[in-house]
């Protein structure tokens, strides 16, 4: 049965006013029951919320350290296994830096050894809790504060990487996408990633305020945005197979200016930059469409 | 096979075989000469279906450590071992398991770091988690590996702090001993099943956050508390040494010789001394060279050895104790802080501080301290070097050397 989700997570946390990833968190928490453990890379998801003594999680939480959550997982799921208790779900929550870069190599171990863990990612774009630094996950334009904007410099030059097909390219019997525009579609991924037997992944865009440079009652609207324009479209894969997308037979994308000028971090952008990234939405358009 | 008997051994085998009688819930871990031996072992029990406990193959130390972590957090005993790299990989996942508090064990197959890359004998690996707050074993031969791991369960277990058995590589880990392995039975007088209590490991009935983020505010005491209660265990190590000898008699110190007069025969979990009473020389060691030291020093009434078996919490009262009648002190070691000396030579003379006054004690201002660095990456330390060091330490010299070859 499932309780409120606010016994889960409680709002005392000290994220910033309107953050993106405390919207995508609570809509997962809302696909949780009370029977669960999570295991939580450092990030701001970790920091804001269990400054000692206190802890906004009222579930069995625990966080090791930025790179091994994963790996902490694993441990646990392998505790429960000798205590024959098949019925606690273990999730593992870790940003784009924890996911996409430092904590890759102990991702695929957990998926290699195809233990039943939903692992989500809240996907900044950037490691937001250091101040904004690139990340693997950093799309093509954007200005971090290692990557910034200058007489020299649009910002990063990198490709997003794909870190989904790394996940599918893992066998994995569920693989989603999503955006903190769509909390129900979150909490929906969520519940279907825990009906599955295996390894299962959920990568959600978690618009970042000041690393996105938007306003604070803006992140659910570029998370809209998002998928409105065909970057970061709503996925799920089932065994591998394309099974739901946000870009279906009358789908019509937005042009993907409606979405990078609103944000500071891709002010920079020429109209080269900007057909270039056009590109890249457009090809998501074919790929991703059902 | 009847109790107590003794078996031809590989010290692999025999902690292999000690950690299944042990039982733990989840074994993981990643391949590194020396350690490899003990790993594949439990792999083979698991494959026989002679253990229980979950394998949990990891990519990588860094995984395996944290693999254990995440088990002993959900409330099940762990194990793992790792050598040299691996546990250099593990760092700083070994800091954080001291910090949650989590009882893990783990066997150190004792190797030389890189570079140049070595895959023999010496202590630089453990030395760079020497600061990590875990409990530090070592052990000088078969039989102590084996009782080492019992007791190290029992510490940990019992303090919340994790202990790490120091074992040499190769020497140790696949050379041939008669030992006795402890049945299960005997370990389970000893050492009760692992029940940790409700509210400190995870667990959906009762929440709990653990590794929570900590400000300048509540910092600083965690650190004072996990420093202290290391120190506080040196008693318990003593006591808890003390009561595992009455279940299981095996003695795993060559060093219980005669007890003549004027010779001070000590064992009791933290050190092991055997000498004179008033030695012109004690001569210090961690692990298996002891053999050699002992040995090669035996004939010699006014030299004392002095074997250190706990490194981390520093036994230093037991160590001053040893050394108060002493004029002379050789330090022999596995290991050196670059650009410093000898760690255990560093711990020493630190340990000789007057406790309560902090001045320099009175054996400080007297004693002859000399450090000499042996072994480094399998370097055979030969009795003759051991007899050379002898002579060496009365003389007013350097006193830092380093003894490759006499
Ligand atoms: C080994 C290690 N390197 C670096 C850090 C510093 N660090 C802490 S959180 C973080 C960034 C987190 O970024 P991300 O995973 O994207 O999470 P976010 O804060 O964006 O939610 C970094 C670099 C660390 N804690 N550990
Ligand atoms: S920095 Fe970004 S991700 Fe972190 S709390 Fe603020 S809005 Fe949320
Ligand atoms: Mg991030």
């Amino acid at each position: 049965m499932n309780r409120p989700p606010k016994k889960f997570l409680s709002p005392g946390h000290n994220a910033c006013a309107g953050c993106g990833q405390l919207v995508a968190v609570q809509a997962v928490m809302r696909g949780l029951d009370e029977d669960t453990i999570i295991a939580n890379a450092t990030g701001c998801l970790e920091v804001t919320t269990t400054a000692y003594p206190q802890s906004a999680w009222g579930l069995p939480w625990i966080h090791s350290l930025f790179e091994n959550a994963a790996s902490v997982a694993s441990g646990i799921k392998a505790a429960l296994k000798q205590k024959k208790d098949g019925k606690t779900k273990v999730l593992v929550q870790g940003g784009d830096g924890g996911t996409y870069d430092i904590g890759l190599g102990l991702i695929s171990g957990m998926w290699e050894r195809g233990e039943n863990i939903l692992y989500v990612c809240y996907d900044t774009e950037a490691y937001s809790n250091t101040g904004i630094q690139a990340s693997g996950a950093t799309p093509y334009g954007a200005s971090t504060t290692t990557t910034p904007k200058g007489s020299e410099s649009i910002g990063s030059t990198q490709a997003k990487k794909d870190m989904l097909a790394i996940a599918l390219a893992h066998g994995l019997k569920y693989a989603a996408q999503s955006t903190a525009g769509y909390p129900d579609d979150i909490t929906n991924k969520v519940k279907r990633a825990l009906d599955v037997d295996g390894p299962s992944y959920l990568q959600i865009l978690s618009p970042c305020i000041p690393g996105w440079q938007i306003n604070n009652d803006e992140a659910v609207f570029m998370g809209k945005l998002a998928v409105e324009t065909a970057l970061y479209p709503l996925l799920e894969y089932k065994d591998g197979i394309l099974n739901a997308s946000s870009i279906t037979g009358s789908f019509r994308a937005k042009p993907v200016a409606e979405y990078l000028k609103k944000q500071g971090r891709f002010k920079n952008l020429s109209e080269e930059d900007l057909k270039h990234i056009q590109s890249l939405a457009d090809a998501n358009l074919k790929r991703y469409r059902l | 096979m009847p109790k107590n008997e003794k078996q031809i051994l590989e010290g692999s085998r025999a902690i292999a075989l000690t950690i299944k009688n042990i039982g733990p819930a989840v074994v993981s871990a990643y391949p590194i000469t020396p350690q490899t031996h003990i790993v594949e072992d439990l792999a083979e029990f698991k494959a026989d279906g002679r253990s229980g406990f979950e394998y949990v193959r990891a990519e990588s130390e860094f995984a395996a450590a944290s693999i254990i972590l995440g088990a002993s957090a959900t409330g099940v005993r762990v194990y793992s071992a790792t050598s040299s790299q691996g546990l250099l990989l593990m760092t700083e996942v070994v800091h954080n398991i001291a910090g949650l508090r989590l009882p893990v064990v783990m066997t150190c197959a004792n190797r030389a770091i890189s570079s140049p890359i070595n895959i023999w004998n010496d202590h630089s690996d453990v030395i760079t988690v020497r600061d990590a707050g875990w409990i530090q074993l070592f052990a000088a031969n078969h039989q102590e590996a084996v009782n080492q791991h019992v007791l190290a369960y029992k510490l940990a277990e019992k303090l919340r702090l994790p202990v790490m058995i120091n074992v040499d590589g190769f020497i140790l880990t696949h050379s041939y001993e008669p030992v006795v392995i402890p049945g299960r039975e005997k370990i389970r007088k000893y050492l009760p099943a692992y029940r940790p209590s409700a509210g400190s490991y995870l667990d959906p009935k009762n929440p709990v956050t653990l590794g929570a983020f900590f400000t300048p505010q509540d910092y600083m005491e965690t650190r004072e508390q996990l420093h202290h209660d290391l120190v506080a265990s040196l008693p318990m190590i003593k006591n808890e040494y003390q009561a595992w000898k009455k279940i299981f008699h095996p003695s795993d110190d060559e060093a219980s010789g005669p007890k003549t007069p004027g010779r001070m025969n000590i064992d009791n979990g933290l050190i092991s001394y055997y000498g004179p009473q008033k030695p012109d020389t004690v001569v210090i060691a961690l692990g298996s060279v002891i053999g050699t030291i002992r040995s090669a020093l035996r004939d010699n009434p006014r030299i004392g050895v002095l074997k250190i078996k706990v490194y981390r919490p520093f036994p230093a009262a037991e160590i001053a104790t040893c050394l108060q009648n002493a004029k002379n002190v050789a330090i022999i070691e596995k290991a050196v802080s670059l650009g410093q000396a000898g760690p255990l030579y560093t711990d020493i003379a630190a340990g000789l501080t007057e406790v309560e006054t902090g001045s320099l004690s009175k054996y400080n201002k007297r004693l002859n301290l000399k450090n000499y660095i042996v072994g480094l990456g399998g370097r055979d330390v030969t009795e003759k070097m051991i007899i050379e060091i002898a002579k060496d330490v009365p003389k007013k010299n350097h006193y830092l050397k380093f003894i490759g070859q006499i």
